[in-house]
């Protein structure tokens, strides 16, 4: 935290010079303003060297390593753009730092395209700028390119961001949801449905004695330790929108094998698990934004757990399940009672029950 | 997690299990007459630790289950008409009307807002007076204090935007027209632990005494609905039929006499149209005659809308508990949670839901 106040000194907001607190139609318009924003938000705040060597030109230039790349883009729309534990920037920034890594890769560039609609305080969006600028000296990932528009008031919901990553994959690393086996063990890095939550009650104006914050981080460390393990990582994903329950029945279609769980092995933070209740929400269908599910192979799973727990991000990582032979393509659980049920992908969007 | 926690431990709901086993010695059909009973029983197999001779029904008490189709139509209507922030709980948005759901109503333009309570929509109309707030005033006893509060305050503030579209429905008159039916199963209810919170259970007895059925109005963990199941097959079992309270950390004989007040001014007791059942008579709530200047129905002028249900689905079979839902051709098959042909298949407190995402 202290070191987010310090940037956020460093680039101090530059309200004075610009004349207007709020983003004009004419910020977007390629004249005066728009560069007023490049100048006093974008180029310093994201400052690098291939940035500022760029800086006039349409495109980045990245010199090209032998061997593949890992790609992925996300656009990120979440409401409210600040939310208890991060922002909408800091999301943007990790969000796909965690996709680009989910194979293995080391995240190297991200490219940031900006949707704002016109109102949008400018401070507010310098503030989340520079909490990008932070979360991404964190991941060690360096935004190289970008883009901004501005759209008509109620052609967008304040701000959307769109940030692409590329990263490099070391040579012997495979990791792929073909790899899964039955006999494979199921990992969760730590507790699940924070991020959702997080939102969800800071959306509909729930006020939880214990504010629920967002997990909002970026895996490519933690993904690093677990490489050491490697071939013993099967496959990795982030289990995002849908939750863990949607993220695990993927992966059981896309190997065609039967995924089990346990209920009384899923970590579940205290606060988050009592706001699902009051909400009627699973949290296993809640997004999560700082949490990984990685099959591994069983023999070496609780050294992986092992190392995950030294590191930050994973002091929470346990086994909390198997792959199994049985009922292809679905996720069973076993409930405390020792009964099993089928958790079924979210349908639809997830709507509060009545009573 | 406090006051869950105990109420789930696997120990004693072993135990309860264990004396239902030792107690039970023929088939007993049980009731249980709540959308969240049925939701927690599933989840929880509940069901598949019970011995073989009890078999649970699930009753009609899922208020998205059994609101009629045209009133998902008027509350399109309304929600099209310009000017209008319609409000609804979350679980009313997903319901199909005859061509189309809110939701949907929305993506094509509509001002529909899902609020957690009604006092929210109120704060809607009070921050835009120049617009028309109408909120979806559905559900049983449970959501009717919050739903009449909601109008008395709008009356008391002069908040002459505000209204309601109710479909309030009651549990007994339900429960009765079950009963009366000379196709009815069941011996015995589960009665819902939060109806009988608001209302106590005084117009219970007059049930038990006149069909001679036992009712235990029945919480909503694990160990409340095993602990209610118990009461239930010990009364059978025994020859008796009593009202027998499990939920005595919520429900008291009087209930809520400050809600039932609230309530008692608002609303008045009319007949009620439920979905896929019909009209039972004097089961339902309206809008009493002081405050009709709240009625969105009459509002928008939408009370016309009649419309006629699918032939195709059998929620109303599977709503008076004579048919379970994976005995429907289409469960499963042209009718999921993503493509629901019935109520039943939509709310997370429909029996048809709650079977194709637990049990299939």
């Amino acid at each position: 935290m202290s070191e987010k106040q310090s940037m956020l000194e460093k680039f101090s907001c530059p309200l004075p010079q610009t004349n207007y607190d709020t983003i004009q139609m004419a910020h977007g318009s390629g004249g005066k303003l728009s560069n007023d924003l490049l100048e006093k938000i974008f180029l310093p705040c994201f400052s690098n060297e291939k940035l500022n060597k760029n800086r006039l030109e349409d495109q980045a230039v990245i010199e090209h390593k032998t061997g593949r790349l890992s790609f992925s883009t996300d656009t990120f729309t979440v409401q409210p753009i600040f939310f208890p534990g991060g922002n909408i920037g800091e999301l943007a920034v990790n969000g796909t730092v965690n996709d680009v890594c989910m194979n293995g890769a080391i995240p190297q560039f991200l490219s940031v395209g900006f949707i704002i609609e016109e109102g949008l305080p400018i401070k507010d969006l310098h503030d989340i700028v520079v909490s990008m600028r932070q979360a991404a000296d964190d991941a060690g990932v360096t935004v190289v390119t970008g883009d901004t528009k501005v759209v008509n008031k109620g052609s967008c919901d304040q701000l959307f961001i769109n940030t692409s990553g590329i990263g490099w994959i070391a040579d012997d690393v495979n990791i792929s949801a073909k790899n899964i086996k039955a006999g494979d063990r199921i990992i969760v890095s730590g507790t699940i449905a924070d991020h959702g939550m997080a939102v969800m009650t800071s959306r509909e104006g729930l006020s939880f004695e214990n504010r629920i914050l967002s997990d909002t981080a970026a895996l490519n460390d933690l993904v690093k330790v677990m490489l050491s393990f490697n071939p013993a990582i099967h496959a990795m994903r982030d289990p995002t929108r849908g939750g863990v329950a949607t993220t695990l029945n993927e992966l059981a279609v896309m190997s065609g094998t039967g995924m089990r769980i346990y209920e009384n092995r899923i970590p579940v933070k205290n606060d988050v698990r009592g706001a699902c209740e009051i909400l009627g929400i699973d949290p296993l269908h809640v997004a999560n934004e700082g949490k990984l599910l990685a099959i591994v192979s069983a023999n070496e799973a609780d050294q992986i757990v092992q190392a995950m727990n030294r590191h930050d991000l994973g002091k929470e990582a346990r086994i909390i399940g198997e792959v199994v032979k049985n009922h292809p393509e679905h996720l069973v659980m076993e409930n405390i009672y020792g009964v099993e049920r089928i958790i079924d992908m979210l349908v639809g969007e997830q709507l509060p029950r009545i009573c | 997690m406090k006051y869950l926690d105990e109420f789930r431990d696997p120990n004693i709901v072993k135990k309860i299990v264990k004396d239902i086993k030792d107690t039970v010695t023929q088939p007993w059909v049980i009731m249980e007459i709540c959308g969240g009973q049925t939701h927690s029983i599933i989840k929880n197999g509940i069901h598949q630790m019970l011995p073989e001779e009890i078999t649970l029904v699930h009753g009609p008490g899922c208020p998205v289950c059994v609101t009629p189709l045209e009133m998902i139509d008027q509350a399109i209507a309304i929600a099209k008409t310009d000017g209008v922030i319609f409000t609804s709980f979350g679980d009313m948005l997903r319901v199909p009307g005859s061509h189309s759901d809110l939701l949907k109503a929305k993506s094509e333009g509509a001002d529909v807002r899902m609020v957690y309570s009604p006092l929210e929509a109120l704060k809607l109309a009070r921050e835009h007076p120049d617009r028309e707030v109408v909120f979806f005033a559905v559900g049983f006893e449970t959501t009717a204090p919050g739903n009449a509060m909601a109008v008395y305050q709008a009356e008391k503030e002069g908040l002459t935007n505000f209204s309601e579209l109710v479909s309030h429905v009651l549990v007994p008159p339900a429960m009765k027209a079950l009963l009366d039916d000379p196709q009815n199963r069941v011996q015995a209810y589960l009665a819902a632990g939060h109806v009988c919170a608001v209302m106590g259970w005084e117009e219970y007895e007059p049930i038990v005494q006149t069909y001679n059925v036992p009712i235990v109005p029945t919480g909503f963990e694990p160990m409340d609905l095993m602990e209610g199941i118990r009461l239930a097959v010990g009364q059978l079992e025994n020859g008796r039929a009593d009202l027998e309270n499990q939920y005595s950390r919520v429900v008291k004989r009087q209930g809520n006499t400050e809600a039932k007040k609230i309530i008692n001014e608002v609303y008045q007791v009319c007949d009620r149209k439920w979905r896929g059942i019909g009209t039972i008579p004097l089961s339902g709530w309206r809008l009493n005659d002081e405050y009709q200047m709240y009625d969105a129905a009459k509002k928008f002028n939408v009370g016309s809308i009649e419309t006629m249900e699918s032939d195709v689905c059998i929620s109303g079979i599977i709503l008076q508990g004579l048919k379970k839902p994976p005995e429907c051709p289409a469960f499963g098959k042209e009718c999921t949670p993503e493509h629901p042909l019935g109520a039943t298949m939509v709310s997370s407190e429909g029996a048809c839901a709650a079977y194709y995402k637990y049990h299939r």
